[in-house]
Order: C-alpha cells, then sequence, then structure tokens
C-alpha cells in the first residue's frame, strides 16, 4: 500500500524539482492526447518544444511573447507573496494597452513627430499609470471597503474589455478604417525600437528583464520586501512587528498594476501597432500559470514566460501544419498547472511503501 | 487481580524522532495512575495508542487481561475507554446537550439527553447547565462538559490530558474530588500532566517517561519534587536566584483603559489600570480567556484602538502608537504564539530577526546580510539555541529552542519595558529555568518586567508583585511575599476586595460556587 507520509521538513529540492517534474508530466500527457488524435507524438512534441525556438525568427517570436509575460508575471508573483490576490492582470494590462496606446494616437492623430527612443519612456511611464489606477481602485476598494480583491480584479477585467471596445467602436475608430473597429495604425515614430531589424522582438525584453532583477533585489534584499512578504507568510506576525498590511495592499497591487500596464503598452505599440478589441490574447491569465510554475521568484518568472511562450506559439504552429487545433495550448497549461500543483504535495509529504500493520507487529 | 490495562513494548516511530520505545504501562481497576514527563517525552503519542488514535509499531495492548487490537477511537470507547483532550472539542455555537447529543447514540431525544446531563452531573456534584451554548461557558466549565459527555459512555478507563492547565487551583480541588469519586466506583483513570504537586496529591502509581522510554514507576505519594524531576528530566533544575527588587519610576501606566471585544467570542476590558516600575516583575495571573490576549494587544500596540493618555510609556502617551513606535521608545514584547505571531516559520532565524531588530538595516532600508547572520549567531549563542545556525527556518527549531531565540532577541535589545507572555509554556524544564533566569537578570538590570502567565508557581518564582485579571477587570496588586496560593485563586475568580461582581453574562465559571455573597 502507497501512504502519504509528512516530511519532516519541506525538501527544498523538490521545490525546485516540481515544476520540472510537472512539466514531464505534460509532456507525457501530451504524447498520448497526440498518438489518440492519430498525429505522430514526436512530431506533435517538436511543435511545442523544438520548433518555437528553432531559428532566428523562432527566437525572437518567443522573445516577443514572454516580455508582457515576464512583467505580468513578476507584479503576480509579489502580490501572491503578500498575500492579495491579485487575478486582474488581465484587466490592468488592458488600461496599460489603452492609456500606452492613447498616447501613440494622440502624436499619430495629431502628426507630432517624435523620435523613437524619447517616445519609449514615455509610453512605459503611461502605460504603468494606467494599470496602476485599474489596480488602484482594487486596492482602495479592499482598503475601504474590505472587498475581495480576487472578485474586484477580476470583474475589473470584462470593465476594461468593455472600455476598450467602448473607445475603439466609438471615439477612437479610425476614420479611414471602413467602420471596422480598430484605432488607425501607429506612426512610426510611436512604435517600439526593434532589437534586431526583420524581426518582431522589441527591446521592451530588456525593460522586462531589468524589472525582474530589480524585482529580485526589492524581495531578497530591502526590508519594504522583506515586510510585505511577511504579511503573506505570517500576517499575526506583521501585525506583531507592526508592519503595515494597509501599506503591503497597496504597494503590491500598484506594482503589479503598473508593471502590467506596461506589458500592455509594450503590446499596444509593440507587435499590434494599433488599438483592437482583441488586443491581449490572455497574457494576464496566462501569467498566473507564469508566476506559481515560476516559484513566484524572479528568475523563475522569466524561464516560466519562456517555456509559457513555446505553448503559445506551439499551438499556433500544430493549428497550421499538423491541423490540431490551436485550444491544444490551453490543454497544456491546465495540465501544466493540474501536474504542478499535484507535486508540489511532495515537497511538504513523500510517499512511503507500507507492509500490513499487524504482520509487523507480530514480527516485533 | 487483573490489570486494567496493560500495555507492553509499545514502540512507535516518526519520521524523526522514536516517540514511544519500548513503553510499558500497567493500571489496575480504580487506580488513580500519572503518566508524567515534560513535552516531548511522548506521553501523547502513548495515550493516542490507546484510544485508538494512532497505531503502533509493535506491542501489545491488553485490556481486562485479554490481548485487543484498537484500530479506532469507536473501538476504544466500545471497549470502555474515554479520553478528555486538553483542546476541547465542543461546537460553540450551540447548546451543551446538543454538543453531548451529537456524540451519542441517535435513539435518544435531546430531551433524554438533557436530563441525563443533569443526573450524571448531579451524581458528581458537577454543575452544569444542559440548556446553555457553549460559548457562554468558561474554561472551567467547558471541561466540566467534556467529562460529563465522557462519563455518559459510563467508562471503565477515562484519559485526562493534562486537565488543569486552564483550571483555577480551587476548581483543580473540585476537579481532583470528582476523579477520587469516580475512581471510588471502579473506574481507572489515567493522568497526564507534568505537575508534581498535583500528581502527588491525586495519584496513587505514576509512570514516569523521558524521551519516549519509561524511566521509573513509582508511588508518588512516597516520592518528592525533586525526586520526580529527577527521573523526568534527569537533573533537578537549578533553584533560581531571586535578590529583593529595587523598584525605580513606573515605566509602563495603563489607566481606566476600556476596550470593546473584536471577536464575538472575546472579552471586554474593562477599566483596567496597571503601574510597572523599572527594576521590577509583575505578574498577572488569571485563567485563560480572561481578557489576558485583549490587553496584551493592547499594550503591544497590535490594537491600537485605546485612547492615547490611556496608556502611558516612560511618560509618552502612547495608546494610539503603533508597535514599532513603541518599541523604539523601548517596549519589547514576546507574545505566546511562537510560530507565526513571535516568528514567520518558514524564514530563517537571521530573517526572522528583522521583525524587531533594524540594526542590521542600511540607510534606504538595504538588508546588510552578513551583519544580520552574526547578529543571529550571536544570539543563537548568548541564549544557548538548539539550531542549526542563522540559515535554520525557524519552524524546524522545537517550541522551547524557538522561544529560547525569541526571547533572546527581545532581551538583546535591552529593552526599558519587556512584556512577556506564557514565558515557558511547552518549553522543557531546563530551558525554562534559563528562560527566568534571563528574565531576573533583565529586572536586576532595570527593566521593567510584565509577566503574563497561566502558571501560578512561575508567577510566584519570578514575580514582585502580582495582579490578577478575570473577566476583563484588574485585581489591585499584591505583593509577593504578601499573596497566597488561595487568595490568588480566588481572585482568579474575581472575587478581589472591592471587585464589581457583573451580572453572569458571558463566562462565570470561578463564580458559580461562591457566587452568592460577593466579597464587597
Amino acid at each position: 500500500m502507497i501512504a502519504l507520509e509528512a516530511r519532516p521538513e519541506p525538501s527544498r529540492a523538490l521545490a525546485w524539482l516540481s515544476p520540472l517534474i510537472a512539466l514531464a508530466i505534460t509532456v507525457v500527457v501530451a504524447a498520448a492526447l497526440f498518438a489518440a488524435l492519430g498525429r505522430d507524438p514526436v512530431q506533435g512534441l517538436r511543435m511545442f518544444l523544438y520548433e518555437p525556438l528553432n531559428g532566428a525568427r523562432g527566437v525572437s517570436e518567443v522573445a516577443l511573447k514572454s516580455t508582457p509575460l515576464i512583467l505580468c508575471a513578476l507584479g503576480l508573483a509579489l502580490c501572491f507573496r503578500s498575500n492579495v490576490w491579485n487575478i486582474g492582470a488581465e484587466g490592468q494590462f488592458l488600461l496599460g494597452a489603452i492609456t500606452g496606446g492613447g498616447l501613440a494616437l494622440f502624436f499619430t492623430a495629431n502628426q507630432i513627430a517624435i523620435e523613437r527612443w524619447v517616445f519609449f519612456p514615455l509610453v512605459i511611464v503611461a502605460g504603468a499609470l494606467g494599470g496602476m489606477v485599474w489596480a488602484g481602485i482594487v486596492a482602495m476598494l479592499r482598503d475601504r471597503f474590505n472587498a475581495s480583491e480576487i472578485l474586484v480584479s477580476l470583474m475589473l477585467v470584462y470593465v476594461a474589455n468593455l472600455l476598450l471596445s467602448y473607445l475603439v467602436f466609438g471615439p477612437w475608430k479610425d476614420p479611414k478604417g471602413f467602420n471596422f473597429p480598430q484605432t488607425m495604425s501607429f506612426a512610426s515614430g510611436t512604435t517600439l525600437p526593434r532589437i534586431v531589424t526583420g524581426l518582431r522582438a522589441h527591446w521592451g525584453l530588456a525593460v522586462a528583464l531589468l524589472a525582474a532583477a530589480v524585482m529580485w533585489v526589492f524581495m531578497f534584499r530591502t526590508f519594504r520586501g522583506y515586510q510585505l512578504q511577511v504579511g503573506g507568510l505570517a500576517p499575526a506576525a506583521a501585525r506583531y512587528a507592526g508592519f503595515s498590511s494597509r501599506r503591503a495592499l497597496w504597494t503590491a497591487l500598484l506594482v503589479s498594476g503598473g508593471l502590467a500596464g506596461v506589458a500592455g503598452a509594450f503590446e499596444a505599440v509593440g507587435p499590434a501597432g494599433q488599438l483592437t478589441p482583441h488586443l491581449s490574447t490572455g497574457y494576464g491569465f496566462t501569467a498566473i500559470i507564469v508566476a506559481f510554475v515560476g516559484r513566484l521568484h524572479p528568475v523563475g518568472c522569466v524561464l516560466g514566460s519562456v517555456l509559457l511562450s513555446m505553448f503559445l506559439i506551439g499551438g499556433e504552429l500544430s493549428q497550421s501544419r499538423i491541423g490540431l487545433p490551436s485550444a491544444l495550448t490551453g490543454v497544456f497549461q491546465g495540465v501544466l498547472l493540474f501536474s504542478l500543483l499535484a507535486c508540489d504535495t511532495l515537497i511538504t509529504y513523500r510517499f512511503r511503501w507500507r507492509g500490513p500493520m499487524l504482520a509487523r507487529g507480530a514480527a516485533a | 487481580m487483573t490489570d486494567r490495562l496493560a500495555l507492553s513494548g509499545i514502540t512507535k516511530r516518526y519520521p524523526s524522532v522514536v516517540a514511544n520505545d519500548a513503553v510499558s504501562l500497567r493500571v489496575a481497576p480504580g487506580e488513580i495512575h500519572a503518566v508524567l514527563g515534560e513535552n516531548g517525552a511522548g506521553k501523547s503519542t502513548l495515550m493516542k495508542v490507546i484510544y485508538g488514535a494512532v497505531r503502533p509499531d509493535a506491542g501489545e495492548i491488553r485490556f481486562d487481561g485479554t490481548p485487543v487490537v484498537v484500530r479506532t477511537p469507536q473501538e476504544a470507547r466500545r471497549l470502555g475507554v474515554s479520553m478528555v483532550f486538553q483542546h476541547f472539542s465542543l461546537f460553540e455555537t450551540v447548546t451543551v446537550a446538543e454538543n453531548v447529543w451529537l456524540g451519542l447514540d441517535r435513539s435518544l431525544s435531546l430531551a433524554q439527553v438533557a436530563a441525563r446531563i443533569r443526573a450524571k452531573a448531579g451524581e458528581y456534584g458537577l454543575e452544569i447547565d444542559p440548556e446553555r451554548p457553549v460559548h457562554t461557558l468558561s474554561v472551567g466549565e467547558r471541561q466540566r462538559v467534556e467529562i460529563v459527555r465522557a462519563l455518559l459512555t459510563d467508562p471503565r478507563l477515562l484519559i485526562l490530558d493534562e486537565p488543569t492547565s486552564v483550571l483555577t487551583p480551587q476548581a483543580v480541588e473540585r476537579l481532583f474530588v470528582t476523579l477520587r469519586q469516580l475512581a471510588g466506583t471502579g473506574c481507572s483513570i489515567l493522568y497526564i500532566s507534568h505537575k508534581l504537586d498535583e500528581i502527588r496529591a491525586l495519584c496513587s502509581a505514576c509512570t514516569v517517561m523521558r524521551a519516549g522510554k519509561v524511566t521509573g514507576v513509582v508511588d508518588p505519594r512516597q516520592e518528592t519534587n525533586a525526586s520526580l524531576s529527577r527521573l523526568m528530566i534527569g537533573a533537578e533544575p537549578p533553584a533560581l536566584q531571586h535578590r529583593p527588587s529595587r523598584a525605580g519610576a513606573v515605566a509602563l501606566a495603563v489607566r481606566g483603559l476600556s476596550l470593546p471585544r473584536l471577536s464575538p467570542f472575546g472579552v471586554d476590558l474593562a477599566e483596567v489600570g496597571l503601574e510597572l516600575r523599572a527594576g521590577e516583575v509583575l505578574g498577572i495571573a488569571g485563567v485563560s480567556g480572561n481578557g489576558q490576549q485583549e490587553l496584551l494587544a493592547a499594550l503591544s500596540g497590535e490594537d491600537p484602538r485605546a485612547p492615547a493618555a490611556a496608556i502611558e510609556l516612560l511618560g509618552e502617551q502612547v495608546g494610539g502608537a503603533s508597535p514599532g513606535r513603541r518599541r523604539d521608545l523601548g517596549l519589547h514584547f514576546v507574545p505566546e504564539e511562537r510560530l507565526g505571531r513571535g516568528a514567520v516559520p518558514t524564514l530563517s532565524l537571521a530573517a526572522n530577526l528583522l521583525l524587531t531588530r533594524r540594526e542590521s538595516l542600511r540607510a534606504g532600508g538595504w538588508i546588510a546580510r552578513a551583519p544580520l547572520a552574526a547578529q543571529a549567531g550571536s544570539i543563537i549563542e548568548r541564549f544557548r539555541v538548539k539550531a542549526g545556525g542563522p540559515q535554520s527556518l525557524a519552524r524546524s527549531l522545537s517550541g522551547g529552542n524557538l522561544q529560547k531565540f525569541i526571547m533572546g532577541r527581545e532581551i538583546d535589545a535591552n529593552p526599558k519595558v519587556l512584556i512577556v507572555a506564557q514565558p515557558t509554556w511547552g518549553v522543557d524544564v531546563g530551558a525554562a529555568a534559563q528562560i527566568r533566569a534571563a528574565l531576573l537578570s533583565l529586572r536586576d538590570a532595570g527593566c521593567a518586567v510584565l509577566v503574563v502567565s497561566e502558571e501560578l508557581d512561575e508567577l510566584f518564582e519570578l514575580s514582585d508583585r502580582l495582579m490578577v485579571i478575570a473577566r476583563g477587570r484588574m485585581s489591585p496588586s499584591i505583593v509577593r511575599a504578601d499573596a497566597s496560593v488561595g487568595q490568588i485563586g480566588e481572585w482568579m475568580s474575581g472575587l478581589w476586595p472591592g471587585a464589581v461582581v457583573p451580572e453572569p453574562e458571558s463566562d462565570p465559571e470561578p463564580a458559580r460556587a461562591p457566587a452568592a455573597e460577593p466579597a464587597a
């Protein structure tokens, strides 16, 4: 009989191995799924694990999708460590897209010339402000009325979605756009500088990696970061120490909202180049998985973002090349998250084989 | 005569520890048998084995001479074994009778259950009203409910786990009367405790355990506290040096502090007043749940609702100040919950230092890691904390060692006022002696020390003056040399000279017996 037994000490090794085991399980499930669908499992897995990184264009696309995931996941990791359950990064992302895209539209529509490298910091600030306002609403309702941040942040996603739709169907619609719900294409001065000409990856990636480094320092080397995490790990200890839970709430939500907002702004003025109702492909939600796969650690968030970007691209490839629906991506994301949660049990528990009790008692 | 219960060679291994190592235990019918040992000696595991909650890896259990296998608590109850746990298992929102009903045969109606409770309680002189909701009962009354619930099953063996830790001395006496009466009917009683005086007063046999092994089976009436304690810990604790105090200026003053309860089952503080002077230890006694938590939270700043003027710390009004502000002024606090409040379980000892100490922070809030680790290391060394090092997680330490670290963290800050709740709860005898000695040397260095404890022995050992908290009110203070255990016990019922005796609305445990004539 197999029994689960509590470990005397949580295993540090398994805390890091657990995402890898979960990935292995996901790969096995994926292979079985491909076989069941009558496709070659090896070819199917190639779509997800090899093709996305094959060649410069592939790497560029992974970098492009990783950028918003890293930014969103970093903020979420900080929130979750602080016991603030912000699951509305998607809404904060959209608000950042609206403010960042709005800024680009302002320059474009008024035909104001601007250098890309001058516009770059401006759009970061605009996106951050948009996301922070959206997350600030959550913080205020929580602080003032003790409203659940889980529900409020989630519901604000839909509000943000409708706000974006209103703008592109209404006041911001391109007058020469044949009545399509979209803004005019942003002028080239108001788009992001690319890392390599001809490839879509942009310098926002550097901002995301820098943010990861700064987040690491903040979490593990500053007293403010420490205070936030104590509030998440042991609220009674934070009260005892006199760390303000209100400050933790506001800090976590504003930082997280700001980062998601920057991600949204980058998406609008980067690969999209205009605002449409379908700007986001769910980066804000995928980032929740990234944050947990990455162990709520900044470095883990970067690695997790690369992995989940490969899943996103793999889904697109399997649609175009072997005729499977791109919804596979969602299936694999789900399997990955479930396997991870199951594997995390092994951090504090271990398997033990148990013989029949009575035999053992008699032998002694 | 056949033993009611005979255990032989009971062994139970856990991943990191052998909780019971070839333990034997024999209990005669009608005997009150003590199981004595420190925290972690394996008493609780042994009781769980008897009660079917834990299965031993090896060993034999005989009940009335017949070998039995007890797989579940239900099987244990069928054999006639009943257990009263240290932590009560009652639902707060329903009545006594409904609670008892839950654990009984469904064939009885609620009215029949109530009648049986009254009959059984009357038989043993226990006062219980079956119609009262449990949340209005004091701890002592809840324990009576648990005991009556156990008695209703007509047990042949009753196990009591640390039953007196929540009782006043008077309530302990009443409990003993009940237990002797019960033993007289032929029921065997297993009495688990670490309180030597009680065991010597009540029990006719005693099995002493240390580190999972039986170290002796004795007749406690023939033993002294010293000889029992040698069996229990292998040595006698060093006697505490208690020099006369030289009390200085008032360091902490509380005046007319009234606070409504925060939780429905909390206690309202009413007109609480006290003065704590530099260089003295003031002990606050009381049955748990009489306002200690609320008072401590108001003093530490975790509950900042007090009016500013109600609490004066070193001449400054701090009623609404944050814990950090009070700490800056020199007030340090050791809460009773170590894991989760006094320390973050999943952080290292070094990181836990930052909860209350700022010496290793640099300008701008940077954490200087090497000095922080060195600081933690020096506390670990100075207070002889058994830990892997500064990077050990707080939860990897035993309760006593973590308490030593937390006490060390606060004492090392050279506080002007130190408030300590339950300084030696769950701490082994050696570490307890060390902690008490550290508190006294802090006092001798001029610190004002406030100790809140439920252990009267400890308060009498440490304090220069004593006060009692009951139902959210404070008694007058009394010099320790003038106080007796009996008198403090009476005060713990809320009956001190000039006491206001309120309607027994929420919690009249102690007041029930002598309530007829309030001392006025």
